[in-house]
């Protein structure tokens, strides 16, 4: 069931330039589902700005009754977000949405986790929870700059990760789809930016392949017809999903990108 | 005692609070975080004859105190709003006013004909004023003789009271509501959401793929409080009022102004619970400010002893 809570912050920490991992206490955490599932934020107690901010849900902690998210500080919205402090209390709706199917892989097989920016956070707590089920876990990270890099030791310490970055700053130069051909695995699990999941669609429709869409949303339930996505089958039809209700994770092929 | 119990022709609501078309789809979604029954009434989604995919997304782009739309009257169509939506809906205790909408008379007819025979539909709202679709449609929420004939044309098929939704997207709103008064409308909602527009500041170009929206939420208030303080004071019809409402203090605003009920929009993509705080919170309020009962407040700001309560500048 999705709730409505006031969560207490219990920390906040810049992580890299501009990008914060904020953890808080909720007892929607027992809602949690899957990983890959996100909140829906309000910034600030006021009616501006209005909309709350979809964020994704990076790890969780049901006996603690706590989850993290990571994000970057962008607009107004996440600004007002990287300012809050330890105590302060935040205004989430979730857990929202579907996440990624850990059932799609068996222990002895190889899952490819790839992220791209402010895509890598969902996939925390997925390789926590592929990890734990055997499977074998390759991450492979893209970013823009060495100074936007996060999370590579976590990473680390759940399997094989390979950093790319546009500007060669740091790790291999390039885009993750670089790296990728000199893997081996059945089954591909990805969140980041369009262009991305695109290339990552063209190039393997031959694997098993689960892709984290993003789309800007009003109510992030299901009800204003915001974020909605056409169907691969009936592209110029009258078909559709909702990115925030059906998603946000749809297997390849199954809407346009 | 019962401070919020309100009739209205083809409406008798539990209290005046309902949401406003279009921002609570078919009521499926809300009906996870509370009873439907404890809303003064449902206005459902607009429904047109066809089923429509809408526009591309882009679809809201948030603004100060606010957001831009354009969804593109998304719905399943008429026979699928009859079959499933309206059944589901029955479960519940709440009357449900159907926004039917079209680019053709003949469309809103037929919608309006066939929609109107299910039990649950109290009401129909005409919506002759969506901004985010091009064809047609336009002309009807903004000449007024145009606007007039269609509510004629819908009051002549529609077994149940027929309320017409305003744009305030034109020059004269109170001679809109007086076009559609003569036509037969036996109520006015308003109001529909103002065109705007909002651009990238990276790219420079605009936010929405379908380049305007319809803008909504609290920057939309005052101009919704006035246009329903002006056409309350003309027409003798009643007025459902609507834009930004986020409290039971918009709420009184809106019955001074001249609204006989409120609907809620915007506010419920913010808070899904938003309706039932306000219904709880408006007795209270109520009862504060002293009043017996909500209809006390309606058009005090310019019924009070036959004079405006407050002189303009
Ligand atoms: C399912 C989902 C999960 C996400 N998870 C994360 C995450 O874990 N970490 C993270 O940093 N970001 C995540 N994002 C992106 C994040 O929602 C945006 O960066 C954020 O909304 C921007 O808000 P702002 O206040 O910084 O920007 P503003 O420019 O003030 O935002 C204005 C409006 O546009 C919307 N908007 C702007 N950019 C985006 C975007 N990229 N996607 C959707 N809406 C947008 C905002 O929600 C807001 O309504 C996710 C998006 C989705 C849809
Ligand atoms: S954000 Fe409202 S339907 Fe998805």
């Amino acid at each position: 069931m999705i709730q409505k809570e006031f969560c207490p912050i219990i920390s906040q920490t810049e992580i890299a330039e501009d990008i914060f991992e904020l953890t808080v206490k909720a007892c929607l955490v027992s809602q949690i589902k899957q990983p890959g599932q996100f909140v829906h934020i309000k910034a600030a107690n006021a009616l501006d700005p209005l909309l709350r901010r979809p964020i994704s849900i990076s790890s969780f902690d049901q006996e603690n009754e706590q989850f993290t998210m990571i994000y970057r500080k962008e607009g107004r919205g996440t600004s007002l977000l990287a300012k809050m402090e330890p105590g302060m209390e935040l205004d989430i709706l979730g857990p929202l949405g579907n996440g990624f199917p850990i059932e799609e892989v068996s222990s002895e097989e190889t899952a490819l986790l790839v992220g791209g920016g402010i895509g890598v956070p969902p996939l925390f707590e997925l390789s926590k929870q592929l990890v734990a089920k055997g499977v074998n876990v390759i991450h492979v990270l893209g970013f823009q700059t060495e100074s936007a890099v996060f999370y590579e030791q976590e990473f680390l310490k759940n399997g094989e990760t390979y950093v790319t970055t546009v500007d060669g700053t740091y790790g291999i130069q390039g885009f993750v789809t670089d790296v990728m051909g000199n893997l081996r695995f059945e089954c591909i699990y990805a969140c980041g930016p369009t262009s991305m999941l695109k290339a990552l669609e063209q190039h393997y429709s031959d694997k098993k392949l689960f892709l984290s869409l993003e789309e800007r949303m009003g109510c992030g339930i299901g009800a204003c017809f915001a974020c909605v996505c056409r169907l691969a089958d009936d592209p110029s039809g009258v078909s559709y999903k909702k990115v925030c209700s059906d998603g946000p994770v749809f297997r390849a092929g199954e809407v346009l990108i | 005692m019962n401070r919020l119990h309100v009739e209205l022709p083809g409406l008798k609501l539990k209290n005046p609070i309902m949401p406003a078309s279009g921002c609570f789809g078919f009521g499926r979604e809300y009906s996870q975080f509370y009873d439907l029954s404890k809303l003064g009434a449902i206005m459902i989604k607009a429904t047109t004859v066809e089923p429509r995919f809408g526009n591309p997304t882009p679809r809201v782009a948030e603004t100060d105190a606010g957001m831009l739309n354009a969804i593109g009257l998304q719905n399943p169509g008429l026979k699928k709003v009859i079959s499933e939506e309206l059944p589901w809906l029955s479960q519940y205790d709440v009357p449900i006013i159907a926004n039917v909408a079209g680019s053709l008379e003949e469309d809103y007819v037929s919608v309006a004909r066939e929609i109107s025979k299910a039990g649950n539909v109290h009401a129909l709202e005409l919506n002759i004023s969506c901004p985010n679709v091009k064809t047609g449609g336009i002309a009807f929420g903004t000449i007024p003789e145009v606007a007039k004939q269609l509510t004629r044309k819908v009051k002549e098929v529609s077994r149940v009271p027929v309320y017409v939704k305003l744009s305030p997207n034109v020059t004269n709103i109170v001679e809109m509501a007086k076009a559609v008064e003569d036509g037969g409308a036996d109520g006015l909602t308003m109001i529909n959401t103002l065109v705007g527009m909002r651009l990238d500041l990276k790219t420079g170009k605009p936010i929405l793929a379908n380049i305007t929206g319809g803008l909504s939420g609290p920057a939309i208030k005052p101009v919704a409080i006035r246009m329903i303080y002006e056409v309350s004071q003309a027409v003798s019809i009643p007025i459902i009022g609507m834009g930004g409402v986020q409290s039971a203090e918009d709420v009184i605003e809106y019955f001074y102004a001249g609204a006989s009920a409120v609907a809620v929009g915007t506010a419920n993509f913010v808070d899904p619970l938003v309706c039932p705080t306000i219904i709880e919170e408006l007795p209270v309020l109520l009862k504060k400010l002293g009043f017996e009962h909500i209809s006390e407040c309606r058009g005090r700001s310019w019924n009070q002893h036959g004079q405006l309560a407050y002189h303009r500048a």
